[in-house]
């Protein structure tokens, strides 16, 4: 995984609440059998004129000239802002490839969806949690002066705003090591291999069903 | 001290091991594999040398992508084909236990697993879906997982998580007659939102949670992500049981009595604490039918679309204005005048016998509207296809102009060649109304399996009670 340590960047504002997982990654892009290649798709249905499949040349598709991820600046932009309950919906892991894979590296939401905020910070893309009164100072912000950029520095958990206010964010310990280390998640839970081992004989012991009935 | 929930029970029971900052290795019995969300997890496993950790706890089946006819001519897109190919490679050459599309146990990955007996209660189940709370049903720890966690579990047969809060959703009093499980859940989610479970695990309760079967309460907890919840779970009680006795993978005999023994322990404790309680009269809910691009837009079948202007909250106005704009609806108009293009009878909230049942008795003997372009009906899996054929209700299906399908996920998320038209509107047993979810531009009503019936017949919304005598 990628770590995460400090980012500056430009912020496009997304103004939605509940953008859920379809819109980011359509489900005509989940059949792909690997992990690369979705950043083309990110927010499809939003990001073109003409309906997309796979396989598609995105340099002859129609974008959508209202949709911000089209205008510049912010075709460039590092960062996402936007409203309460970002990544809703699906477990799709995808939804997160295609943010990363079209260049972000931080979502600034005032509220996340669980299973997306779980898959974020396994593939180094910093979903950062703030007060809905500073999510929309970033808006008013970066809305006012285009290609403000914003520094997100998980070592302090600080994001500094253009105008240099600095706003507090948390993140569990335990995602915020592996974040800054960008540690390998499975091969920190084999040393615990033992453990697993113990647990499983006394699963075997109090409830031998669970085990007869893997057939 | 306060007594347990179901959900510390079910917790303590899989703690492999607590870190100081509260996160648990959580050790998993039961991995639900599909080919969406699995492939990455595959390669990653290969790319780092590692086996699955206990190969016997995974069972896998295609069920996005499958094609609902002709399929004995495969997958005619190259990409699908490639990806339910993709899972097949993937689980046979580590040996793991697998239903093919040719395989009557093939169906979707959340009606088999109760169905074959490999979700039981007590289990923590997972699956690289969201829907895999449909399993707390039967008093199991189920959640949805990424392909990064997949590729955990396959490896350590654990995850690491945090515990979350314990919210209960107390649903006391008699349902009225035609009120479903389904317009439970949707009643719910209307009631405390989208986000309203984000960050807790619900348990349903309460006297009108009881008394639905086994079958409905799959479908309360399926939805439970829609509340923002990963899991959603009902206690264990008789029912559940029954329901588990004799299924294929179940314990038999004396060991069935010991592990039911175990099983009636895993409920709530009368003194529990809940971090959050809601409660709700039963008598109070009626059908459901959403009305824009959130399961928490719903409102009662004999209530209008809701007008933005009269909603204080301009964030909530302005998503109230979209969806709207994105439904074509206008408004205040009656749900009773709302004209489905498609009807959908399907997914893994509502594919289940039950469900068949449901929509075949408000169908029988009535015709298909003009109107309804197409009516489907995608049973949950191979043997509810079966029962279903038993029981007669594929001639009731097919004498009113309906389609009877093979089983799959289908026009629940159309990743296969069932799928909305731009603009086209549907009358859906799913569980996502999100835009572009049945096919770029169409535009979804969640519903019961009895209304989405009615309305196919009516070609429009209307209570069943409410049709003409057939």
């Amino acid at each position: 995984m990628q770590a995460f340590t400090v980012h500056k960047g430009i912020v496009a504002p997304l103004d939605r609440s509940n953008v859920d997982t379809d819109a980011i990654i359509p489900k005509q892009y989940l059949k792909s059998v690997k992990r690369t290649g979705f950043g083309p798709n990110a927010f499809d249905d939003w990001r073109y004129l003409d309906p997309g499949e796979p396989g598609m040349d995105g340099s002859k598709r129609r974008p959508n000239p209202d949709f911000v991820l089209n205008q510049a600046p912010f075709d460039e932009a590092t960062i996402l802002l936007a409203r309460k309950n970002f990544g809703c919906g699906s477990s799709r892991e995808h939804a997160v490839w295609a943010l990363t894979d079209f260049g972000f590296r931080a979502v600034i939401a005032p509220s996340f969806a669980d299973i997306f905020f779980s898959n974020s910070c396994k593939n180094g893309l910093l979903p950062v949690v703030l007060a809905e009164d500073e999510v929309q100072r970033l808006f008013d912000q970066v809305e006012a002066n285009p290609g403000a950029q914003v520094e997100v520095n998980l070592e302090e958990m600080t994001v500094t705003a253009p105008d240099g206010n600095v706003f507090d964010f948390t993140l569990d310990e335990d995602r915020r090591h592996r974040l800054l280390n960008g540690l390998d998640d499975i091969a920190l839970t084999l040393q615990f291999a033992d453990d697993i081992r113990a647990f499983e004989e006394r699963q075997r012991r109090e409830w031998p069903w669970m085990a007869e009935q893997q057939r | 001290m306060a007594g347990k929930t179901l959900y510390d029970k079910l917790w303590e029971a899989h703690g492999v091991r607590e870190e100081p900052d509260g996160s648990t290795l959580l050790y998993i019995d039961r991995h639900l594999v599909h080919e969406v969300t699995s492939p990455q997890a595959f390669e990653g496993l290969r790319l780092a040398g590692r086996k699955p950790w206990r190969g016997d706890s995974v069972l896998a089946v295609p069920d996005h992508n499958v094609p609902t006819e002709n399929r004995d001519q495969g997958i005619a897109d190259p990409v699908s084909r490639i990806q339910v190919e993709t899972l097949e490679s993937n689980v046979t050459s580590l040996g793991l236990k697998f239903f093919p599309m040719a395989d009557v146990r093939q169906g979707i990955v959340h009606v088999i697993g109760p169905e074959q007996g490999a979700t039981l209660p007590g289990m923590t189940v997972v699956c690289g879906d969201s829907h895999t709370s449909t399993h707390g049903a039967l008093g199991a720890l189920a959640f949805g997982i990424g392909t990064s966690e997949v590729e955990h579990v396959l490896a350590t047969q654990c995850l690491w998580q945090k515990k979350t809060k314990a919210m209960q959703i107390r649903v006391e009093g008699a349902l009225r007659p035609g009120v479903t499980a389904k317009d439970v859940v949707l009643a719910i989610i209307g009631r405390i939102g989208t986000a309203g479970g984000t960050g807790y695990a619900i348990e349903f309760a309460g006297s009108a949670i009881r008394s639905l079967s086994i079958e409905g309460r799959m479908s309360v907890c399926n939805m439970s992500i829609e509340a923002g919840a990963r899991a959603g779970m009902v206690a264990v009680d008789e029912k559940t049981i029954e329901y588990v006795r004799g299924k294929p993978q179940a314990p038999t005999g004396e060991m069935f009595e010991r592990a039911a023994e175990y099983w009636r322990t895993l409920v709530s404790d009368p003194d529990a604490e809940f971090d959050a309680v809601v409660e709700m009269d039963a008598a109070e809910i009626a059908p459901q039918v959403s009305w824009g691009t959130s399961p928490e837009m719903v409102a009662p079948i004999d209530g209008r679309v809701p007008d933005p202007a009269a909603e204080s909250d301009p964030v909530r106005a302005e998503g109230m204005q979209r969806a709207l704009e994105y439904m074509d609806l206008k408004a205040n108009t009656p749900m009773t005048e709302i004209r489905p293009d498609k009807v959908f009878i399907g997914s893994c909230t509502n594919s289940r016998i039950e469900d068949l049942r449901a929509a075949a008795e408000v169908v029988k003997g009535r015709k298909k509207a003009d109107n309804i372009k197409l009516a489907m009906v995608v049973p949950g899996s191979g043997l509810v296809k079966q029962q279903a054929e038993q029981e007669g209700l594929d001639r009731i299906f097919l004498d009113a102009g309906f389609e009877w399908r093979e089983p799959g996920c289908s026009m629940c998320l159309a990743m296969n060649a069932d799928r909305l038209e731009p603009g086209e509107r549907c009358a859906s047993t799913s569980n996502r109304n999100f835009e572009g979810r049945q096919g770029q531009g169409g535009r979804t009503h969640l519903v019961s399996p009895s209304l989405a019936a009615a309305a196919a017949v009516a070609g429009h919304f209307i209570e069943p009670s409410a049709l003409k005598e057939a």
